[in-house]
């Protein structure tokens, strides 16, 4: 019996104190039935990294409002990399200008979403995303 | 549907035994999942189980689990002992999805390759813990943790899985929450092998103190616990500040004093044997109840219950026939 649910990681990555986005995010990931990692504020690069590893996570969801999305988007992919989880899509979602979504693609990213994107927009594009990773590398595989 | 297991050799655990935190954070994932492959793995952890300490945390939401969990980690880690955490956080009962939040209040334990913290939904359970916990442990357990904490989901007055789970149980309190008369109700109180009293800096506190004292009296008292023998353990009281990494050096000594009398009284090897006859026994009430109902007739079980609804039979006599209508012809 395959009981698999998205295991999604939100994590607020940067210095800034503002986490009601996030946890809005969060709230409708759970309600759309996943099981939802939150790590709060103030997280590095390196602890994403890590609670990506230890959590096992399918999707990774960074909030990020300092306006930091293009220096801190490719140091956590790396270290995503490095430990053997660069199949792990991530998105972005805060204050994104759309000039940025094209470089933040480029650079790996899943997805971007700019301030006032519905959550009905974000949770699907979280199940698509671990869909697509869940093909990829299917139930079962060691 | 009776699927025959999987042979241990089709799974290569040495990875695990190894250690290796990526394998480890995958394999977690089958086996909340009880993939086939979780239960090759099992098959071939379980030999390598039997080693870690196992320390339960419970007590109400709010009474600061998560940071103690926190704190007493780092204490571990000072004596150069390795730790795993499972932290169970509940799963809604309306979406099915769960927010597992007590990394917040872990921060300090990130980038330490001495520590793997692991996140769990609770998925319908209601003990406390979820049903694929003690799996998870035994996982970590193989994976040569020297101390596994487990957190429950914050706990009430029945959520006492943990006792079976761990060696040692650790209750956690804050003043505020109760008067004696709580102490002595029955349930989670009289599971605790050690009493923290978190929040002790906070008003209520020595009034809190004493009630829990008084209601492990009024216990000794009206005669001894249905577990004693030999050795009494009484449990002691440790007041903590968690957030300020009060007392925890206490509470580590305590612990590891529980464990030293375990070992000394031979209860370890009793609490283990009740823990594996338990879990034999649920196992075996799954396994037989699906391999009962793969004997009947489709439909069966539901005209069954049609008969029960029109009151025209009992629950008892339904039993009787079901396992009638299942025997071998």
């Amino acid at each position: 019996m395959d009981q698999r649910k998205i295991r999604v990681l939100v994590a607020k990555p940067g210095l800034d104190g503002h986490d009601r986005g996030a946890k809005v995010i969060a709230r409708a990931l759970r309600d759309a039935g996943m099981d939802v990692i939150y790590t709060g504020l103030r997280q590095t690069p390196e602890m994403i990294a890590e609670a990506a590893l230890q959590e096992d996570v399918d999707v990774i969801g960074l909030s990020i409002l300092s306006g930091a999305h293009l220096a801190l988007a490719p140091r956590i992919l790396e270290l995503l990399r490095a430990n053997g989880q660069g199949d792990v899509p991530v998105l972005i979602g805060g204050i994104i200008p759309d000039d940025d979504v094209p470089p933040l693609k480029a650079l790996g990213i899943a997805d971007a979403f700019g301030p006032g994107t519905s959550t009905e927009t974000v949770v699907a594009a979280v199940q698509a995303a671990a869909r697509r990773k869940w093909q990829a590398d299917p139930p079962g595989a060691g | 549907m009776t699927t025959p297991s999987p042979s241990a050799a089709a799974f290569d655990p040495a990875p695990i035994l190894a250690g290796d935190r990526r394998a480890v954070a995958r394999l977690l994932t089958q086996v909340e999942n009880g993939s086939p492959l979780a239960e090759a793995a099992l098959a071939a952890l379980f030999p390598h189980t039997g080693r870690a300490h196992l320390i339960g945390v419970t007590g109400a939401p709010g009474t600061g689990k998560s940071s103690l969990v926190n704190e007493l980690a780092k204490t571990y880690r000072r004596q150069n002992r390795t730790v795993a955490v499972v932290a169970v956080d509940p799963t809604s009962p309306f979406t099915g999805g769960a927010i597992l939040g007590d990394r917040i209040r872990m921060r300090d334990l990130a980038g330490d390759a001495g520590v793997f913290i692991r996140s769990m939904a609770s998925r319908g359970a209601l003990g406390g813990l979820a049903r694929a916990t003690a799996d998870v442990v035994k996982v970590l357990d193989a994976a040569g943790f020297d101390k596994l904490i487990i957190e429950t989901v914050g706990a009430g007055q029945s959520e006492v899985d943990i006792a079976q789970t761990a060696h040692t149980t650790l209750v956690v309190e804050a003043p505020g929450l109760g008067d004696e008369v709580q102490g002595i109700k029955a349930g989670i109180l009289e599971i605790a092998d050690v009493l923290v009293l978190n929040k002790a800096d906070q008003p209520g506190a020595e009034g809190a103190q004493r009630a829990l004292r008084a209601s492990q009296e009024i216990g000794r008292a009206a005669g001894p616990h249905p577990t004693a023998g030999r050795a009494a353990w009484l449990p002691p009281i440790l007041p903590t500040v968690a957030v300020q990494g009060q007392g925890v050096a206490e509470l580590a000594e305590a612990i590891d004093r529980h464990r030293a009398y375990l070992r000394e009284t031979g209860l370890d090897r009793e609490r283990e044997r009740a823990r594996l006859t338990a879990e034999l026994e649920g196992r075996l009430r799954e396994a037989l109840l699906a391999h009962l109902l793969a004997r009947l007739d489709s439909g069966q079980f539901r005209q069954t219950v049609d008969k029960l609804m029109r009151r025209a039979v009992d629950p008892a006599g339904a039993v009787a026939q079901l396992l009638d209508a299942a025997r071998p012809a």
